[in-house]
C-alpha cells in the first residue's frame, strides 16, 4: 500500500497523458483566414515594392478603365494603376488599423488587470472612466475630434484606441476577476509575490486564449472605424489613400460596376472575413481545451 | 429471456485528436436480473460511467460504441438509431447523475423538471404527472411534499436535490434506472439519509438498478452484484457478499484495504514543554459586510483556539459549511480575522498578508484542495517547484535545478514530470507536484485543506502516506482540515471538531475512537459506512428537534448542533449556552450533558470498525 501507486501503477497510457497539442485537426475555414490574414499582412508590409506604377502618377489616358495587360486591375477616375493603389492603399488600411488595435489592446489589459489587482477606489475610478468612453457612439466621438483638431494619422490612432480599449479593458478585467480567484493566484498572493508579477506571470498567460480572439474582433474594427472615416473624406488624407478612400475616390464609377470601385471593397471584405475566420478557429480551439 | 439486461463484450473507443484510437471500454460483459443492482466500481479511468451510459446508447463526445451487443428488456440498444434512443431515455433507462446541482437548471422550478420526461413520453397529463411527483417525493422522504416543488434547484440541499432527481428519474416507471455516483458530493452525514431513501424506494418498488460507485463501503449496502472494473476491463464479477467476504482478484482486495480505516495506533507525539508553534486563540472570522463592533456580516467561525506545537499534526473535521476551509484560508493570511490572534513563533502574525514578513511567507504553506485549480495550467513542472526556490531562497539556476529534482523525488515523482505541464499529469501525480511546491519553500507549518478528497481511495491513501513520511523525515507540523474521519484519524495526533464555525470537540486520535463522544462528533464517526452488508438497516434514524425556542434564549449562544442532537435537553439546550467541559479520557465537549449520560447513550451504537480494537 506503502508503494506508489501513481507512478508504478498505473497503466501505461494513465500515467502520462501525451501532450495533446500536435497536429490538430484544422478546419479548412481556418486555413483559408490564415493565408488571406497572410496575404493581407504580406500586402501592407511590401506592397510599396512590388507596385508596378507610381500610385499618383496619371499613367494612363483612359479612366475607368477595364482589366488589361498593362493595368491588371484597371484605371481609377484619373486614370492611375489601380492595383498600384491598392497595394499602397493596403498599408494604410492594415497598418493602422493594426498599430491602433495593438494599442487599444495593450491600455485594455494593462487598464483591466490594474484594476483588478488594485483596491476597490482604483478599480471603481477606472471603470468609471471606461463607462463613460464606451457610452459615446465610436463613429460620433471620431467625427467630433476630427471636426476640431482636423484629421491626422496620428489623431486616426488616437481615437481609435479611445474607441475600443474600453471593451478590451472590460473583457479583460472580467476574466481577470475569474482568474484572480484561482488558487493558483491564491497561492502567489501567500508566497508574497508582486502584483506585477502575478499579473504578468500567473494571470496574463491563461487569458491569452479571449484576449487574442478579442484583439482580432477589435482589429477587424478598428479597419471598417478607419475605412468609414476615410470613405466619409475625414479619414486618411490625400494624396495619401487607404481602402476606405479608394471606395470613396471612384464611388462615380459604381453605376458603370467599374474594377476601380470593385476592388477595393473586395480588399476590405476578403481582410475582414480572413481575420473573423481565423478568431473563429482560435477560439474554438479555445474552447477544446487547448 | 430471465435477464432484464445483457450486456455483450461491450466496447468503447476513444478517438484521439491525432486520429489515434484507444479502446477505454474492452469488452465487457455481464447480467443482471430483474429487481436486482449491479455495482459498477472502479477508480477514475476505469470506464465504469462509460459503461453505465452504453446502457443508454450513449457514449460521451469523443468516443464512440465499437462493438459488443446491449439488450435491455427486449431492446437491442446499440441497434438504436436517434429517433428510437429518444423513446428509449427517460422513459425504458434513466439516469441519475453524480452532480444534482449541475443537472438541474437553475431557472426553472423543480416541479417543471421532474415532469418533463413523462410529458415528453407522453405518458400522462400535467395534472397526474404532478401528482406522481408528490408521490414520489413523499416516498423519498423530502420535506413538504406537496410544496417542494414550487422552489428553484438553490433553494433546497445538495441531498435533498439529490433525492429530488431521483423522483425525476423514477416518475415515467423506467425498466432499469442507472446511478452514477449519486452520493459522492455528500457529507457523510447526508449521504447516509439519501442512501437510507434510495434504498427504500428501490426496495418497495423492485427497481433493476446500475450503481456506478468508487466507493465499497457504499456499494455493499446498495447493490446485489458486483462487477469491479480496472483500465475498461472486468477484474472481478460475483455477488456483493462474495466479494465482501472472500475476494479472488489482486486489484479488488487493494480497493478493500484502501477502503479500510486504518488501524488507530497510539499517537508517538509528546507535546514539548516550550510555547506552541502555532497559537490560534478567540479567532472569529467571516465574510461580508462589518458592522459597527467590527463583526461580519456573515459569521463563519467563533471564537476557534487551536495551539500547534512544532512536529505536531491536527486534524480538522467537520461537513461543508462549517467553516474549515476558512479557518486556513484565516492563517494562510487571505482572509483577515475578525476577532483573536495568531502567534507564530512567538510573534504576533498579521491577518493581512501586506503586513507579513517574507519569513512568515516561508514558514506557512497551504496546500490547496483541489490540485486542477492550484497549480497554473500555462506553467511546467520545473517553473511552478522553481519559483519557491527563487523567492524564499534565492538561489541560482543550477541549485534551482538540483533542488527540483529532490523535491520530485522527495514526492516520489519521475524525474521525467520535469518539463511537462500540470493537464499532462494524473490526479495524484498533481497533487504531489501541489505538495512538492509546498515542501520547496520547507515550512514549519503546511495546512492541508483536503488534499485527499478529489483523489481516488487507492491514490488518496498513498498520498496520506507519503504526509507521514514526510512529517517524520522532515518534522513537519500539519493542520489537515478534511471532512473524512478514518484518514484524521490515521495522521493527526489531534483532532479539533467544527461544526456550524464552533469547535464542539477537541481530543486526540485514540480518544476520538472510544467513547463518550459529543453527539456531532459520534454522529459523523457512525456515518462513515462500513463495508458489510446491512450496516445501513442497523443505523438510527436521524432526529429532528424542530421545537420553537422558549422566549428569551439567545439563539446565537446556543448549541448550534441542538436540532439535529440525539441527546438534545429540552428547557436546557434551547434555553443556555453549552459548556465546555473536559471528559475523564481527556476530550474538550462543548454540551450539556455529562460524559456519563453520553457513554450510557452512545454505547447502544456501537460503531467499531473492522480492525480497530475497543
Amino acid at each position: 500500500m506503502s508503494q506508489d501507486n501513481a507512478t508504478s501503477q498505473r497503466p501505461a497510457e494513465d500515467t502520462l497523458r501525451q501532450p495533446k497539442k500536435k497536429s490538430v485537426r484544422r478546419p479548412v475555414s481556418a486555413m483559408i483566414g490564415a493565408l488571406l490574414v497572410l496575404f493581407w499582412l504580406f500586402v501592407a508590409a511590401f506592397g510599396n515594392f512590388l507596385a508596378p506604377f507610381d500610385p499618383s502618377d496619371m499613367v494612363s489616358q483612359d479612366i475607368f478603365a477595364s482589366y488589361s495587360g498593362t493595368h491588371m486591375l484597371g484605371t481609377d477616375f484619373l486614370g492611375r494603376d489601380m492595383l498600384s493603389r491598392i497595394l499602397d492603399g493596403a498599408r494604410y488600411s492594415v497598418g493602422l488599423a493594426l498599430i491602433s488595435t495593438v494599442l487599444a489592446c495593450l491600455t485594455g489589459v494593462t487598464l483591466g488587470l490594474l484594476a483588478v489587482l488594485s483596491n476597490t477606489w482604483v478599480d471603481e475610478a477606472v471603470s468609471r472612466i471606461m463607462d463613460a468612453l464606451i457610452s459615446m457612439p465610436s463613429k460620433m466621438l471620431a467625427l467630433v475630434l476630427v471636426s476640431v483638431f482636423g484629421s491626422s494619422v496620428p489623431l486616426l490612432i488616437i481615437m481609435a484606441v479611445l474607441a475600443y480599449s474600453p471593451g478590451c479593458f472590460r473583457i479583460c478585467r472580467s476574466l481577470a476577476l475569474n482568474i484572480a480567484q484561482m488558487e493558483y493566484v491564491l497561492v502567489a498572493r501567500s508566497r508574497g509575490e508582486s502584483r506585477f508579477y502575478i499579473a504578468a506571470r500567473e494571470m496574463l498567460p491563461n487569458m491569452m486564449g479571449p484576449i487574442l480572439s478579442d484583439f482580432g474582433m477589435r482589429f477587424v474594427f478598428s479597419v471598417l472605424l478607419l475605412s468609414g472615416m476615410s470613405f466619409l473624406g475625414l479619414g486618411v488624407q490625400l494624396p495619401a489613400a487607404d481602402l476606405g478612400s479608394l471606395v470613396r475616390e471612384n464611388i462615380s464609377g459604381l453605376s458603370q460596376g467599374v474594377p476601380a470601385v470593385l476592388w477595393p471593397a473586395i480588399s476590405l471584405g476578403t481582410l475582414t472575413i480572413g481575420v473573423n475566420l481565423l478568431i473563429d478557429s482560435l477560439s474554438a480551439r479555445h474552447r477544446r481545451g487547448f | 429471456m430471465t435477464d432484464l439486461v445483457e450486456v455483450i463484450d461491450l466496447r468503447v473507443t476513444a478517438d484521439g485528436v491525432d486520429g489515434s484510437e484507444t479502446e477505454i471500454v474492452k469488452g465487457v460483459s455481464f447480467t443482471l436480473r430483474k429487481g436486482e443492482v449491479m455495482a459498477l466500481i472502479g477508480e477514475s479511468g476505469s470506464g465504469k460511467t462509460t459503461i453505465a451510459l452504453s446502457l443508454l446508447g450513449y457514449a460521451r463526445e469523443g468516443c464512440r460504441l465499437s462493438g459488443g451487443t446491449v439488450r435491455v428488456d427486449d431492446i437491442q440498444v446499440l441497434s438504436l438509431n436517434n429517433a428510437q434512443l429518444h423513446k428509449l431515455r427517460g422513459r425504458t433507462v434513466a439516469y441519475i447523475a453524480q452532480c444534482a446541482a449541475a443537472a438541474f437548471n437553475p431557472s426553472k422550478r423543480l416541479m417543471e423538471q421532474v415532469i418533463e420526461a413523462a410529458l415528453i413520453h407522453g405518458l400522462m397529463n400535467r395534472a397526474q404527472a404532478r401528482e406522481r411527483a408528490i408521490e414520489l417525493f413523499e416516498a423519498l422522504a423530502l420535506p413538504n411534499p406537496k410544496t417542494i416543488g414550487e422552489r428553484y434547484p438553490h433553494q433546497v440541499s445538495g441531498g435533498q436535490l439529490q433525492r429530488v432527481m431521483a423522483a425525476m428519474a423514477l416518475i415515467t416507471d423506467p425498466v432499469l434506472i442507472i446511478l452514477d455516483e449519486p452520493t459522492t458530493a455528500l457529507d457523510v452525514t447526508t449521504q447516509i439519509e439519501v442512501l437510507r431513501t434510495f434504498k427504500k424506494v428501490m426496495r418497495e418498488r423492485g427497481i433493476s438498478a446500475v450503481y456506478v460507485s468508487h466507493d465499497l463501503a457504499v456499494v455493499a449496502q446498495m447493490a446485489d452484484q458486483i462487477l469491479v472494473l480496472k483500465s475498461g476491463s472486468v477484474r472481478e464479477a460475483s455477488t456483493i457478499d462474495q466479494v465482501l467476504l472472500a475476494p479472488t482478484d489482486i486489484y479488488t482486495r487493494e480497493l478493500m484495504q484502501a477502503a479500510q480505516p486504518p488501524n488507530v495506533t497510539q499517537s508517538l507525539f509528546v507535546k514539548p514543554m516550550q510555547n506552541a508553534l502555532l497559537q490560534i486563540s478567540g479567532l472569529t472570522a467571516g465574510y461580508g459586510d462589518k458592522d459597527s463592533q467590527g463583526l461580519p456580516a456573515i459569521k463563519v467561525l467563533y471564537d476557534i483556539n487551536i495551539d500547534l506545537h512544532r512536529g505536531q499534526s491536527i486534524g480538522i473535521i467537520g461537513e461543508s459549511g462549517s467553516g474549515k476551509s476558512t479557518l486556513a484560508r484565516s492563517i494562510a493570511g487571505l482572509l483577515p480575522a475578525a476577532r483573536g490572534e495568531l502567534i507564530f513563533g512567538g510573534q504576533r502574525l498579521p491577518g493581512i498578508l501586506s503586513k507579513r514578513t517574507p519569513e512568515q511567507f516561508r514558514q506557512i504553506q497551504l496546500v490547496h484542495q483541489n490540485a486542477d485549480t492550484a497549480l497554473n495550467p500555462s506553467q511546467s513542472i520545473a517553473q511552478i517547484l522553481s519559483r519557491p526556490l527563487q523567492i524564499y531562497r534565492r538561489m541560482s539556476r543550477v541549485q534551482q535545478q538540483k533542488r527540483v529534482m529532490e523535491l520530485l523525488d522527495l514526492v516520489q515523482l519521475p524525474a521525467s514530470v520535469i518539463s511537462r505541464y500540470p493537464s499532462e499529469l494524473s490526479g495524484g501525480q498533481k497533487q504531489r507536484v501541489n505538495l512538492a511546491r509546498a515542501l520547496a519553500a520547507e515550512p514549519s507549518v503546511i495546512l492541508c485543506d483536503e488534499v485527499t478528497s478529489a483523489l481516488d481511495t487507492v491514490v488518496g491513501a498513498a498520498i496520506v502516506a507519503l504526509l507521514i513520511e514526510l512529517r517524520r523525515e522532515l518534522g513537519l507540523s500539519y493542520l489537515f482540515i478534511s471532512h473524512d474521519i478514518s484518514t484524521v484519524k490515521e495522521l493527526c495526533d489531534e483532532v479539533v471538531v467544527l461544526y456550524a464555525g464552533h469547535q464542539v470537540e477537541v481530543g486526540s486520535r485514540q480518544t476520538l475512537s472510544r467513547g463518550p463522544l459529543h453527539p456531532y462528533t459520534d454522529l459523523l464517526t457512525r456515518s462513515v459506512p462500513q463495508m458489510r452488508r446491512h450496516w445501513l438497516d442497523d443505523q438510527p434514524v436521524p432526529v429532528w428537534n424542530t421545537v420553537p425556542l422558549p422566549p428569551g434564549s439567545d439563539p446565537a449562544v446556543l448549541c448550534t448542533f441542538r436540532n439535529r442532537c440525539p441527546a438534545h435537553i429540552k428547557g436546557v439546550c434551547d434555553t443556555i449556552a453549552p459548556p465546555l467541559k473536559r471528559f475523564p479520557q481527556g476530550n474538550l465537549v462543548l454540551c450539556h450533558r455529562s460524559a456519563e449520560d453520553l457513554a450510557r447513550m452512545q454505547y447502544h451504537q456501537p460503531w467499531v470498525s473492522q480492525g480497530e480494537t475497543v
